[in-house]
C-alpha cells in the first residue's frame, strides 16, 4: 500500500477544497491511532468489538451445502456480529476514532440502512450525537432500519434529490460535512471516498479475514482454496479478502449484483445492475478515482439491485485495482439467482441471509463446478431487514425453491 | 488565444481573465447551461452580459454536484432533464453572442471522460483542447483540489487556458501555497464554509481569507452567498477584486420555471439584478479608493 492513498491510478482525494484540511487531519489521525496504536486506540477498539460487538464471529462448516456441491464450505458468520451485519466493525472504529480526534458530532450516509444502524448503535454506545442521511426511496424500502436508528437516538434526514438512494445520500452527507467540518466526523460506510477512507475502512473490516484465515487453518490445517464475498461498495469484500491478498494460492471472488440485466440504457441513464467492477469504467466519483457505472459523457448512471445494500454506481478503488491486476475475480449474479440463494441458505443451513449476502450463494450454485477444495463464504449480514422485500420479490416471480407464497400474496390470508 | 502557449511562470501575462479585473472590480455571474432549456439558457446568459458581466461562469451540469446547495442542484437537474451534455455545452459556447471571457465550471469526471468519447482514452487533454477552440478561457472544478490537479494544469498550460482554484476559509499554510503555485486567472475566494447558496450575511471568514491572500498578486473574486448590491459593495470595499454570484441568479431562473414566465421577462430580471450587483461592486471600488486617498 502506498501512503498517498493511490492503488495504481485509482483512489486519490477528489473533494471540494473546504474538506481538504479535514481529510488531512483524518489522514494523520488514521496513521497515528490506527497504524501506530497511539494512546492504545487499537486496543480499545478490539476490546469494544469483543464486548459490545461479540467478536470473534464463528467460522461454521456448512454441512448440507458442502454435500450439495461436493466442496468443503465454511461460512464466516458476520451475521452474528451485533446489529446483524459486518457494518459495526467499521462504524465502531470510526466513531471511536472521532472521539479520539476530539470531534463532537457524527454524520453518516446509509443505503440499505445497515451502515446507518451500525453507526447509530456505535454513536449511542460511545455517547456521540449522530445524524444519518438516507435517500427517501430507501427510507420507504427499509422502514424497520429507520426506526432502529431513531431508537438509538440518531436523527434521520431524508434525501429527496435524484432517485433518493445511496449515491444521493453520500453527496448530501458530503455537503453537510463541507459546512460542519471543524466539529464533525463523517463516518463513511464503505471502502469508497477520498483517502484515507478506503484504507481505513478496509483496516477496520479486515478483522473478518484475519479471523477467517486463522479459523480455517485451525479447522482444516491449511488455507482455503477460495474466498467468496458479495460486493457493492466493497467493505465486506475487502474485509474478507484483505488478509488473503498475499496468499497467492487463495482465489478471491467478488460477487456483484447483476440486477435484471448487465446492459445499460444510455437514454434513460439507467444501469439495471450494480456491477461496476464487471462492467464499469474508470472515472471520478465521491472523492476517488475508481470503476463506475457511467454514460459516455461521464454522467453517473442510476444503478439497480434487488438488494439495496449493493445498489451503488461505484466501488472501492482498492477492489478496482485488485481486479485490474487479476488478483480478484469479479463475477455477477442476477436478482433471480440471488433470491434463489436466499431461499436455499434459509432452507439448507437454517440461516436467513441478507439479500446482499445471498448473491454469494447464488454464485456458489451457478459456478460450484469451477471451485474445488475449501471455500470460505462471508455471510455479511442476516436477512431480517429484507423480509418485506423478499415477500414482494418472491411473489412477483417464479422462484423454484421458495416456500408456498399463497398466504402472503395480496389478500390471500 | 487558443493554441497559444504560455510557460508556467508567466501564466497571468496573457490571461484575458486576469485582464477583466484591470478596470475596477469584476462582476462574475454564474448560470447552469441548459437551465431550463438550451435556447432559454442562451437568452439568460446574454442578459448577464448586457447587465455588465466582466466574466461569465458557465456551469456544465454533472449528475453528482457535491459542492452545490439545493438551488444550483435543482438547476443542474433541470438542465440535465433538458438534455444538456458536454457536446451541447461546447456548441452553446460557440453560438453564444457575448463579448466577455467565459469560464467553464464543472466536475472532474466530465473533463476526465471526454477523452474517452474523443477516442483518446480518459484524461483532461481532449476536453481542454475542445474548450479552448470553443472559446472558453478557464476552468473552475470544485472537486479537484491542487493535489490532483497537475494533469489538468498541464493541459491548460498547453492550450493557454486558466485554472482557477477555490480558496476555502480552511485553506492555509502549505495547502494555500500548493494551490497558489497552480492557480491562474483569478482566485475564487469561498466566502464561508458550506455549499453554494444565497445568504444575507457576509462572513468574517471572507475578510480573513482576503487577508491571507493579500501577498499574492492575482485578482481575488469572492463567491458563495452574494445576493444583492449592498453585499457586493461591502465585499469589494473590504478588499475583493471581484464578486461571483450564482444562486441569486439561478433563483430568478427557477422562479421563471415555476411561474411559467416568458423568456424575455426572466432575462430582464437577470439583467436588472446584474446591473444592481455591478453598480454595488463599483460603489465598493469607490469606497476602497476613498480609503486609499484618505491614507
Amino acid at each position: 500500500m502506498s501512503t498517498d492513498g493511490k492503488f495504481g491510478d485509482y483512489g486519490g482525494q477528489y473533494v471540494p477544497e473546504a474538506l481538504m484540511p479535514a481529510i488531512e487531519e483524518l489522514t494523520e489521525a488514521y496513521e497515528q491511532y490506527v497504524l501506530e496504536n497511539k494512546d492504545g486506540f487499537m486496543d480499545e477498539f478490539r476490546d469494544r468489538l469483543t464486548d459490545f460487538g461479540g467478536r470473534p464471529t464463528p467460522l461454521q462448516r456448512a454441512d448440507r451445502l458442502s454435500e450439495r456441491y461436493d466442496l468443503d464450505i465454511y461460512l464466516k458468520r458476520e451475521d452474528l456480529l451485533h446489529g446483524g451485519a459486518h457494518k459495526l466493525n467499521n462504524a465502531l472504529g470510526q466513531v471511536l476514532l472521532a472521539k479520539y480526534m476530539g470531534k463532537e458530532r457524527i454524520i453518516a450516509e446509509t443505503g440499505a440502512g445497515q451502515h446507518g444502524t451500525a453507526t447509530a448503535m456505535a454513536a449511542a454506545h460511545l455517547d456521540m450525537p449522530c445524524t444519518i442521511y438516507m435517500g427517501e426511496r430507501d427510507i420507504n424500502r427499509q422502514r424497520p432500519n429507520v426506526f432502529r436508528m431513531k431508537l438509538n437516538g440518531s436523527e434521520v434526514k431524508p434525501v429527496t434529490t435524484g432517485r433518493g438512494t445511496l449515491k444521493e445520500a453520500i453527496s448530501e452527507t458530503m455537503r453537510d460535512w463541507a459546512t460542519t467540518v471543524e466539529t464533525t466526523h463523517y463516518v463513511i460506510g464503505s471502502i469508497v471516498g477520498p483517502h484515507p477512507f478506503p484504507v481505513m475502512v478496509r483496516d477496520f473490516q479486515s478483522v473478518i479475514s484475519k479471523e477467517a484465515r486463522e479459523q480455517t487453518i485451525e479447522k482444516t490445517g491449511s488455507l482455503p482454496d477460495s474466498v467468496i464475498a458479495c460486493a457493492g461498495g466493497g467493505s465486506n469484500t475487502m474485509g474478507s479478502f484483505a488478509k488473503f491478498v498475499d496468499d497467492e494460492s487463495v482465489s478471491l471472488y467478488a460477487v456483484e449484483a447483476g440486477g435484471s440485466s448487465l446492459r445499460v440504457d444510455e437514454d434513460t441513464g439507467v444501469a439495471p445492475n450494480s456491477a461496476s467492477l464487471s462492467t464499469g469504467n474508470e472515472g471520478v466519483l465521491h472523492g476517488a478515482r475508481t470503476k463506475l457505472l457511467q454514460d459516455t459523457a461521464g454522467q453517473i448512471m442510476e444503478s439497480h439491485s434487488v438488494s439495496s445494500g449493493l445498489d451503488y454506481a461505484g466501488v472501492g478503488p482498492e477492489l478496482a485495482y485488485l481486479v485490474d491486476t487479476d488478483r480478484v475475480t469479479p463475477v455477477t449474479v442476477d436478482d433471480d439467482a440471488a433470491l434463489e440463494g436466499f431461499h436455499r441458505l434459509s432452507q439448507t443451513e437454517g440461516i436467513i441471509p441478507a439479500l446482499e449476502t445471498a448473491h454469494a450463494f447464488g454464485y456458489l450454485e451457478e459456478h460450484h463446478e469451477e471451485l474445488s477444495g475449501t471455500v470460505v463464504v462471508n455471510v455479511s449480514g442476516r436477512g431480517d431487514k429484507d423480509l418485506e422485500t423478499v415477500i414482494e420479490e418472491t411473489d412477483a416471480r417464479d422462484v423454484p425453491n421458495a416456500p408456498d407464497m399463497s398466504m402472503f400474496s395480496g389478500g390471500g390470508m | 488565444m487558443a493554441g497559444q502557449r504560455r510557460s508556467a511562470v508567466d501564466r497571468s501575462a496573457n490571461s484575458d481573465l486576469a485582464a477583466a479585473f484591470e478596470d475596477g472590480s469584476a462582476y462574475i455571474p454564474y448560470l447552469a447551461v441548459g437551465d431550463p432549456s438550451y435556447e432559454r439558457s442562451k437568452a439568460y446568459v446574454e442578459a448577464l452580459a448586457r447587465g455588465g458581466a466582466d466574466i461569465i461562469e458557465l456551469g456544465l451540469p454533472f449528475s453528482e454536484p457535491i459542492a452545490e446547495g439545493p438551488t444550483i442542484q435543482n438547476a443542474i437537474v433541470r438542465a440535465l432533464k433538458g438534455g444538456m451534455s458536454p457536446e451541447l455545452f461546447f456548441q452553446f459556447v460557440e453560438e453564444l453572442d457575448v463579448d466577455v471571457p467565459l469560464v467553464c465550471m464543472t466536475y472532474y469526471n466530465l473533463i476526465y471522460q471526454y477523452g474517452r468519447t474523443a477516442g483518446d482514452g480518459p484524461g483532461p487533454e481532449a476536453f481542454v483542447e475542445k474548450a479552448a477552440s470553443a472559446g472558453i478561457s478557464g476552468f473552475v472544478v470544485p472537486d479537484l483540489p491542487a493535489e490532483e490537479a497537475d494533469p489538468l494544469r498541464a493541459a491548460c498550460d498547453e492550450h493557454g487556458l486558466d485554472l482557477i482554484f477555490i480558496v476555502a476559509p480552511t485553506t492555509e499554510g502549505d495547502r494555500l501555497e500548493r494551490m497558489m503555485q497552480r492557480v491562474s486567472g483569478y482566485v475564487y475566494v469561498q466566502a464561508r464554509l458550506g455549499t453554494t447558496g444565497a445568504r444575507s450575511d457576509v462572513s468574517d471568514q471572507t475578510t480573513a481569507s482576503l487577508d491571507r491572500l493579500a501577498d499574492y498578486d492575482l485578482p481575488k473574486a469572492v463567491g458563495f452567498g452574494i445576493s444583492g448590491g449592498e453585499q457586493a459593495e461591502r465585499i469589494v470595499a473590504n478588499g475583493a477584486d471581484g464578486i461571483i454570484v450564482g444562486s441569486a441568479l439561478v433563483d430568478i431562473v427557477a422562479n421563471g420555471v415555476e411561474n411559467d414566465e416568458p423568456t424575455e421577462a426572466v432575462a430582464d430580471r437577470l439583467e436588472t439584478l446584474s446591473r444592481e450587483l455591478k453598480a454595488g461592486a463599483q460603489r465598493g471600488d469607490e469606497a476602497r479608493q476613498a480609503n486609499v486617498d484618505a491614507k
